[in-house]
């Protein structure tokens, strides 16, 4: 736009914003839910910088703001991976079949918190939770169990699991082979990211230093062995969960991202042997146009760091890929089919800001895991957006708005600044360290209860239009006796399989901990032996020792 | 609320590491005026009595979003009792759904259960009340 027009679009905005100024406002301040001041009109004087071959450029393009694949959702819609699993491997075996016969795309495994933690299902700590919020696996057979009947090498899986991701990813490998596919025709994603851990999810076991290891011996593995497997799930979901702001969402995931490439590249890889199968995964929250500026954003900032710090050449290195989930701590107890409102409306934010793949949140999940029922209405949600509501048909189409853009220039200011703080730190793991990330996050989540607590941040059905009426909801109950049972078939595999077999592969292993060599492999052959997962962390242990964090709020 | 100040554990018993709404409750209670004990993550049953009994607390907070509450809030009464202080206010949030959480409070195991979306300041004045 040429300097005089600006010039006269600036002196009506002048103008306009006297007039506008002396009517009533209904609000104090005009704030997105991450607290961010928004203004009452966005104008061509608020993108006058802005440049659309180098900020915006084509789909599948550099720097790829608009999209990773040329021709988006008009190609292939988006991956519809709801997350779940509860009880043991055959209740969740029954789930996932029943979720691939609704049209579900793809499958994603939650594990329950003692395998999520590393205990087996008979170890103290794991009494009273074994199955309650994910399968509980504790061997080989468990994941045979899990994926009975279902071909690994047509369904993509996404496992949540992190600290011990390179046990689990191995008995998938394992189940794999077991089927008779080969390990290069199996894909899927782990999550695998432990910075985040550390930040803001807190289910770590071993401390940074092995657990760098482990990751990188993965993308080592993966590049060799099983290419369409993505090794990491950089997540930025548990950041924004556990209270975060969209920005530091951005930044901290980003940061962890990058963290990541430079511990591939200390580790002695290419960077274009590893980064081509890294992957993100963001939370979609409440505010919609400032969640489709993040997802834009990121592309823009890891696409540019990528090509002029760390000097990726293959464009997959360059290109953000990413999962998303709709915000659970923005589902209410109260009114909780609201919350399939909610849903749709973050889910909307994802697939507009081009996301690979979508779990959409049960109404239900504030109050347990999900019912049946209430998954399917989460599922359709996403099949009503997709072949319904039109939004599929063109790529990125709340590009060129004023808001979006500059709101998008904002947040990649914003992340740039905080990566200015964390190198100050010396870099992630220092920042952690220090509290820094936890520090913010805690921050940031309290201002927000504060607001919610004095009625600034409108909460529907809780803080206003609040009826009190009792929760009337049908609840999935996960029954005591999985506990018993899943226990009762450990203790007979610990008395079927070769016993000396798997005590050999474990101190094989511990031996290979305190050298240099690739783990993998060996985890790789203890899971086949069926040693337990409970048994390698042990092992693991032995030689990594444990993580412990000081305790801040 | 007079003179000595009231003491509160809050803790997070068993494996899940979401400790958003314990960090912010412990903050609102302190903000409040309560003193306030943390302990930090993947606490077992007896490492959260035992934290009771050496910092002497008059109440004891509960984060638990595991599943795991009708296992754990009743395991650390018992203990608290073991230890002389079954006496301690005993008070529990997270994910709890609402006929665990009248079970929990009729089988006289936890005083009160908050569920998700509840005011600070109804915690905090909950608390307050019963000193």
């Amino acid at each position: 736009m040429d300097k005089d027009k600006l010039e006269r679009i600036s002196s009506q905005y002048e103008q306009w914003q006297e007039e506008a100024g002396e009517a009533k406002e209904r609000s104090a301040t005009f704030k997105t839910v991450s607290s961010r001041p928004i203004k009452a009109l966005y104008t061509p004087l608020d993108t006058s910088e802005l440049d659309y071959e180098e900020d915006l450029g084509f789909p599948g393009r550099y720097p790829y703001t608009r999209g990773v694949q040329t021709n988006m959702y008009r190609g292939r819609i988006w991956t519809m991976r709801q997350f779940s699993g509860f009880g043991d491997a055959f209740d969740s075996n029954r789930r996932y079949r029943y979720l691939l016969d609704q049209g579900q795309t793809g499958l994603s495994v939650a594990f329950d918190m003692p395998t999520i933690m590393g205990y087996d299902s008979d170890s103290e700590r794991s009494l009273g939770e074994v199955g309650r919020c994910g399968v509980a696996i504790d061997s080989l057979e468990d994941m045979e169990i899990l994926f009975d009947q279902i071909p690994v090498d047509q369904v993509t899986t996404s496992m949540t699991i992190n600290g011990p991701a390179s046990i689990l990813w191995c008995m998938y490998l394992a189940n794999a082979e077991k089927q008779g596919i080969s390990l290069d025709k199996v894909g899927g994603t782990i999550q695998n990211d432990i910075l985040k851990e550390y930040i803001a999810q807190k289910s770590w076991i071993f401390p940074p230093e092995p657990s760098m290891r482990l990751i990188t011996d993965i993308f080592a593995f993966a590049a060799d062995h099983v290419p369409r497997w993505n090794t990491i799930s950089i997540s930025g979901y548990h950041i924004r969960e556990a209270g975060s702001t969209a920005a530091q969402e951005l930044a901290f995931t980003l940061a962890d991202g990058f963290a990541y490439v430079e511990a591939g590249i200390n580790a002695g890889l290419d960077v274009d042997r590893f980064a081509p199968r890294l992957s993100f995964f963001f939370n979609a929250h409440m505010d919609f146009f400032e969640e489709t500026c993040k997802y834009r954003a990121a592309r823009r900032i890891w696409a540019r760091r990528m090509k002029e710090k760390y000097r990726a050449k293959d464009e997959r290195s360059l290109k953000l890929r990413f999962h998303t989930q709709t915000a659970g701590c923005s589902l209410t107890a109260q009114e909780p089919e609201n919350n399939i409102v909610r849903t749709t409306i973050e889910a909307l934010s994802a697939v507009l800001g081009g996301t690979q793949s979508l779990h959409t949140n049960s109404m239900d999940e504030v109050l347990a895991l999900p019912t049946e029922k209430a998954v399917k209405i989460a599922l359709r949600t996403q099949q009503v957006i997709a072949y319904e509501s039109g939004a599929a048909n063109t790529i990125d189409p709340l590009a060129g708005s004023y808001f979006i853009e500059q709101l998008t220039d904002q947040l990649e200011a914003e992340a740039e600044e905080y990566f200015r703080r964390i190198d100050d730190f010396g870099g992630v793991l220092k920042a952690i360290d220090q509290g820094f990330f936890q520090q913010e996050i805690a921050d940031a989540a309290y201002e927000y209860q504060r607001s919610v607590d004095s009625g600034e941040q409108v909460v529907v059905g809780v803080n206003r239009y609040n009826t009190g009426e009792p929760v009337q909801i049908e609840l999935l109950k996960i029954d005591p006796e999985v506990e018993e049972k899943q226990v009762r078939r450990l203790k007979q595999l610990r008395e079927r399989r070769d016993n000396d077999a798997v005590n050999r592969s474990l101190e094989v292993l511990k031996d290979t901990a305190k050298g240099t060599d690739n783990l993998i492999p060996k985890i790789l052959d203890a899971v086949k032996v069926y040693a337990t997962e409970g048994e390698i962390v042990a092992a693991l242990k032995e030689v990594f020792g444990e993580y412990k964090e000081k305790p801040l709020f | 609320m007079t003179g000595k100040k009231v003491r509160v554990l809050v803790a997070k018993p068993g494996l899940d590491g979401h400790d958003r709404g314990a960090k912010v409750v412990a903050r609102g209670l302190r903000d409040a005026g309560f003193e306030v004990i943390y302990t930090g993550l993947h606490q077992t049953p007896e490492q959260v009595a035992e934290a009771a009994l050496q910092e002497d607390v008059d109440v004891v907070g509960l984060s638990i979003l595991s599943g795991a509450h009708m296992t754990l809030v009743p395991k650390i009464k018992e203990l608290l009792k073991g230890n002389g202080m079954g006496d301690v206010l005993l008070v529990v949030g997270g994910i709890v759904p609402e006929d665990d959480a009248e079970e929990l409070v009729k089988s006289g195991s936890a005083d009160q259960v908050f569920n998700p979306g509840e005011p600070l300041d109804n915690i905090t004045e909950y608390i307050s009340s019963k000193f």
